[in-house]
Formats: C-alpha cells, structure tokens, sequence
C-alpha cells in the first residue's frame, strides 16, 4: 500500500508537443491518499486513462515526477511498482481455468502452492467464482470474465494500489450495483488504496469517499460527493455531476443584483460585493433542485415562460426560458405546475457565480 | 400449410450447382470412372469393380512414395510452423520496416513454383551453381543433388522453407496484430515473462490463422509436384517420387488411367481425412471444460 502523488506530470502523446492542446494531460499536481477509494470523473477522453496508465507505470509521463511513498518510480515496470489494474474489457487467459487465471499474477511472483490456493479460494468466495475455479474461463459469460478479471487485481493482498479503468461498462445493470458493493466491502476490508476510473457520475458519487473530477486534460476539482454537487468550483463540475446540471447564466452586476439581459435576480451582499471587482466573464450557477417554480408573482420572483415539462416518474424536470436562456428546475411531484407564464425564485445562498468557469470563492480572491 | 408446394427459390441455386458439376463434380466422376475399368483401347473398355484399388493399395512403390510423403509433410510443417512463428515474433511493430517487411517476405510467394525449382536446379548445380560450386569447391564438401538421395532432399526442404514459410509468417504476423494491446498491459500488471505472454496470450489467440496455415501448408506439401519435379524429376532413383509425381508417372507416363483414377480417389481421401482431424483437433485443443 502507498500514498501515490504526482508531481507536475503533464503528458503528451505526441512526440514535440507545441501548444497545450497536444498534451493529453496538463500539470496534474495531485496526490492519492494510502487506503483511500477514489474516483477519477469525467467525459470521454479528458485524460482518465492516460492518468490511470501514467499511475500503473504502463505509461511513461512526458514531464514531472510520480511518487509512491515519497520515492520517485520512473521507469520503473507496473510488476516492479505492485500494482493492479482491471481494464475495461475482460482481459482473460482463455486456455486456463478460472483457478489459473486467479493463480496467474501470484505464480508468476513465485508464491507458495498453499498461498495460492488459499488466496484464489478467497477472491474466488468474495466474487462467487467458487464453482466456476475448474472451468475453461474461455467459455462464461462477459460478467463472469470481468469478475474473473477484478479478481486478478484483488489476489495479490500486498498491491500499492488497485486501479480500475471503467470495469463494469460490460456489466449488467443489476450486478453493476452488486459488484461496486462488493469492491466498497473489499475496500472496508482490506483498507486498499483503490483508483476508480468512470464517466458515470453515479458509480463515482456511490463508490468512492473522495472524487475527482477531470476535465481536458486536468484536474478541475476534487472532493467529496457532497463536496461536488453543493459547492462545484468550475462550471464543468456543476455541469456534469448532478442530472440535470447545474444552470448556467451568463450575467452583470449591477449593485446587489445580478442582471440576466431584462431579468434582475437579487444577490446577497457578500456575493456582489465580490463579483463587482471581477472582470472576467460571470455566470450564475445554480441547481435545478433549489429554483422554485410558481404560478404568481412573489417578491423576487422572475417572470418566465414554461417550454416543457419532463415527467420522471418522482419529480418533474421543468424548462423554462427567462428572458431568452433555457433554465431547468426540479419540481417535486405532487406540486402542481403552472402552464405559459410563471415566476421563478432563485433562493441567495444557492447562488454560485463563476468568474470565467471558475467558483468565486468567498476569500475574496478570484480562483 | 406447406412450403414445399410452390417453393421455386431452389431454381437460384442452379448456376452454383452447375458451376459445381463442372468444377468438381464431373472431373470427379470421370476419374471414378476410369478407376472401376480397364481400358484396352479407344472404345474397349472391360468393367473391373474394386481391382484397381486392390491392386493400387498393396503396390509397393505407392507405399513407399507414401511414406515419402508423409515425411516430407512432417519435416515441412515441423520447421516451417515454428520459424514462421519466430519471424512473425521478431518482425518490426511500426514504422518502414513494417513494409518492407511484409514486401521481402512476400517475395517468394510470387514467384511461379515451377520457375522455383528451376532457380533452384541452378542454383544448387554442383558445377555452376552459386550455392553448390561454393560448398563444392571452397567448403570441399561433396555435394550433389542429382546423384545423392539426401542431398537431394536437403536441397528441396531448403527450397520449399524458402518458398512457404513467409505465408506461415504473413499469416502469423496478421494474428499478432489482431491482440489487443490490452492484453499485453494486463500480462505486465500479472508480472508475466515474455515466455507466459507468448504461451498464454500470443500463442491462443494467433490459434485461428495457425490453423490455417497449417492446413495450408499440410495441403500444398502433400500434393507438391512442381517443384522436385523440375529439380530432380523424382530422382535420384526414386527419393524424391511423392505421390502426385508417382500418380503422373501412372497416368500420362504409362496411360495407366485405371490404376491412376483408383490411386488418385484414395490419395483424395488420405488428404480429406487428414484436413478434418488437423481441424477437429486445432479447434478443440484447450476449450471446454476441464474436469
């Protein structure tokens, strides 16, 4: 086990990177805490697996320094680094029996017999293997072959770190949620440091403490779920955790308000008297969740025009369109929703602005 | 309902059936024809039932051209099989060498087989030859294709590595870049040696085009004629007469049509019965379950 820590790594793929467009990763400055279970979040091809494959060592970065424990590992090959990564796609050695497989990564480091099989009877119970261990893995089915292939990772009980590139993309929907059960129980367990790679938002907020969210090649926040939906520090992050996203306004300051081409929505002191020393582009952020929708006009309300209404079955998804951008809002189900024209309240302390995509942050200072 | 009453889409498989019946079909009649008679002249022909083959299955020399043969299969996929997997091992990943690669290994594989043997009768000649006037004179070694049976043979395995094994490399190289490159991480995370990766990742998965290599090359090789034939002409004596050399000598050396169509049908089922249990047991080797 080990706290891994990257020090300015920036990669490329490209053999004379120019601009900061060819890096796949740019200036990654991070570090993984021992024993922590981490997801890494974000869109397809923001640099997650590059991260990953930088980590396990299968990956070279261009510039900046990978730590375990404090100890510099370039160069050094993932079997030297201990580590184990489950890819996305069941990688499997089809002439061996699922025992094998399992046995595989801990003969090839010349194990004892009798640990062997004591360890490959343990993560063959963990993942329900146990009465497949004398079949060809060849022949089972993709969920099968995937667990066969986390078990791989899980069998050596001395790793650095597991690392796991989007492992369930294969799975099925029910055993998806069966199988993060069981890594978070192997986590509480075995106190591994576990690197989850995904682009799903709910594999990430469900199974990991901390997550970290990735966006073009960089780290644009890392926290707790909570962390992440309640104070996201980059338009990106409220965007793309929550569902829908977060609203995004582009906005003036004018006294303690903020204007939105007509409309006016009222700040609270502290938020506008840092906004009006920004220069940059603002936007105001706020959640679907907190806007609340009415059919009459209240003291702060903003009159709206209702576009569509979206049944979820336990809310209602309700777009709106205020003086010429789309907002949407989240509406319980049993309250009644207006049609044509209603008023929208935006309650202040929800209210995030972002000063060119990044969180303005109550210290005063501009991120 | 029945759907047999006006089904008429039959009728579009008439152009593949005749295309067959002129393939295959009707020359494979023809012989078996001629191996159930004696022909004594144009129009004379005698009804003889199984003496053809009775009499082809205990002649010796179809016995011996047999055995020939298999050994000459033997040796060819035994070298051939392995050393094609080396090169498609040892060739480049990236960049020029790739094709060039691909090109000089191609080379022999377009040269008519025919025109091979003649390169190298020439080649091997103890007297002009490049090959064989430099063993003969510099070397000092005695060496003699035409005279001597295992130079003979030393000379036509050279020739036949030379000529099939790039197609065992082609084909080889082709299912090395099919694996994912995935896999390869995987076997460096499992802390695999480059032997384990070879064993358990690069050998299984190469496993279809393998097959048909060796099916291939087992076909070719049983039925080689062209090649000896213009080197040796099946000589010395007879160590180089394979079967179809033997069958030719039978058929429009002798006119023997009868034994000849009797001996080709059972040289046909020799190589039919042979392809099946190569593919049988490539395809079962190391699947289902082990109890």
């Amino acid at each position: 086990m080990a706290r891994i820590e990257f020090n300015e790594v920036a990669h490329s793929y490209l053999k004379n990177p120019k601009g900061d467009a060819d890096y796949a990763l740019k200036r990654i400055h991070n570090a993984w805490e021992d024993g922590g279970a981490y997801a890494l979040l974000g869109p397809s091809g923001c640099g997650k697996t590059t991260l990953l494959n930088i980590i396990s060592g299968l990956v070279n970065p261009s510039k900046g320094k990978v730590l375990y424990d404090g100890r510099e590992v370039a160069g050094l090959s993932p079997e030297k680094r201990n580590i184990a990564q489950v890819f996305q796609f069941p990688v499997l050695y089809d002439t061996m029996t699922v025992f094998d497989n399992l046995a595989f990564p801990l003969r090839n480091r010349g194990t004892a017999k009798a640990e062997v099989e004591k360890r490959v009877r343990e993560v063959a119970e963990i993942l329900d293997l146990t009465h497949f261990l004398n079949q060809r893995a060849a022949g089972l089915a993709a969920d099968a072959k995937q667990k066969i292939s986390l078990g791989r990772g899980l069998v050596r009980s001395n790793v650095a770190a597991i690392l796991f590139d989007e492992p369930l993309t294969v799975i099925d929907p029910h055993l998806k949620w069966h199988l993060r059960r069981k890594l978070k129980e192997i986590h509480e367990q075995l106190k591994l440091t576990l690197i989850y790679v995904t682009h799903d938002q709910v594999e990430a907020l469900t199974f990991a403490d901390k997550v970290v969210v990735m966006y073009e090649g960089e780290i644009v926040q890392t926290g707790t779920p909570e962390d992440l939906f309640e104070n996201p520090e980059h338009t990106f992050v409220g965007y793309f955790i929550g569902s829908p996203g977060m609203n995004f306004l582009p906005c003036k300051i004018d006294g303690n308000m903020a204007r939105i081409d007509g409309a006016k929505i009222p700040l609270d002191e502290k938020t506008a008297v840092m906004a009006r020393n920004v220069r940059e582009k603002l936007e105001l952020g706020i959640r679907p969740m907190y806007l609340e929708v009415t059919p009459f006009a209240v003291e702060n309300g903003v009159p709206v025009q209702i576009v569509l209404i979206e049944d979820q079955g336990s809310h209602k998804i309700v777009s709106v369109k205020l003086a010429g951008q789309l907002v949407r809002a989240v509406v319980p189900e049993d309250k009644p929703v207006p049609e044509g024209k209603a008023w929208i309240v935006f309650p202040q302390q929800k209210i995030k602005l972002f000063a060119d995509k990044r969180l303005l942050k109550s210290e005063g200072a501009t991120l | 309902m029945n759907k047999w009453e006006n089904n008429k889409a039959w009728f579009f498989l008439i152009p593949v059936l005749i295309f067959v019946c002129f393939s295959a079909i009707i020359p494979l009649m023809t012989v078996v024809n001629y191996s159930v008679q004696d022909i004594l002249a144009p129009g004379k022909t005698v009804f003889v039932g199984t003496e053809w083959y009775r009499i082809m299955l205990r002649d010796p020399r179809l016995h011996e051209a047999l055995w020939r043969q298999f050994l000459f299969s033997g040796l060819v996929l035994l070298i051939e099989m392995p050393l094609g997997v080396l090169i498609a091992l040892a060739m480049p990943k990236k960049g020029w060498g790739v094709s060039f690669c691909l090109v000089t290994l191609a080379l022999p594989l377009l040269i008519p087989w025919n025109t091979i043997g003649t390169i190298w009768m020439i080649f091997v000649r103890p007297d002009i030859g490049l090959f064989g006037a430099a063993i003969n004179e510099w070397l000092g070694i005695a060496f003699d294709h035409t005279r001597k049976p295992l130079d003979a043979w030393i000379t036509l395995m050279f020739m036949e590595v030379w000529h099939w094994t790039p197609l065992v490399a082609l084909l080889a190289y082709a299912g090395l870049r099919a694996i994912p490159e995935v896999y390869y991480q995987a076997a460096k995370i499992d802390g695999a040696s480059s032997w384990a990766t070879f064993l358990y990742i690069q050998l299984p998965k190469m496993r279809g085009v393998l097959t048909i290599a060796l099916l291939l090359r087992f076909m070719d090789s049983f039925l080689i004629y062209a090649e000896p034939f213009v080197l040796t002409g099946g000589g010395p004596g007879n160590a180089t007469t394979f079967l179809s050399i033997y069958l030719v000598k039978l058929a429009t050396g002798q006119f023997d049509v009868g034994p000849a169509g009797a001996f080709s049908l059972i040289y046909f089922l020799i190589i039919l019965v042979l392809c099946f249990i190569f593919y049988q047991v490539l395809q079962n080797v190391g699947k289902g379950a082990k109890t």
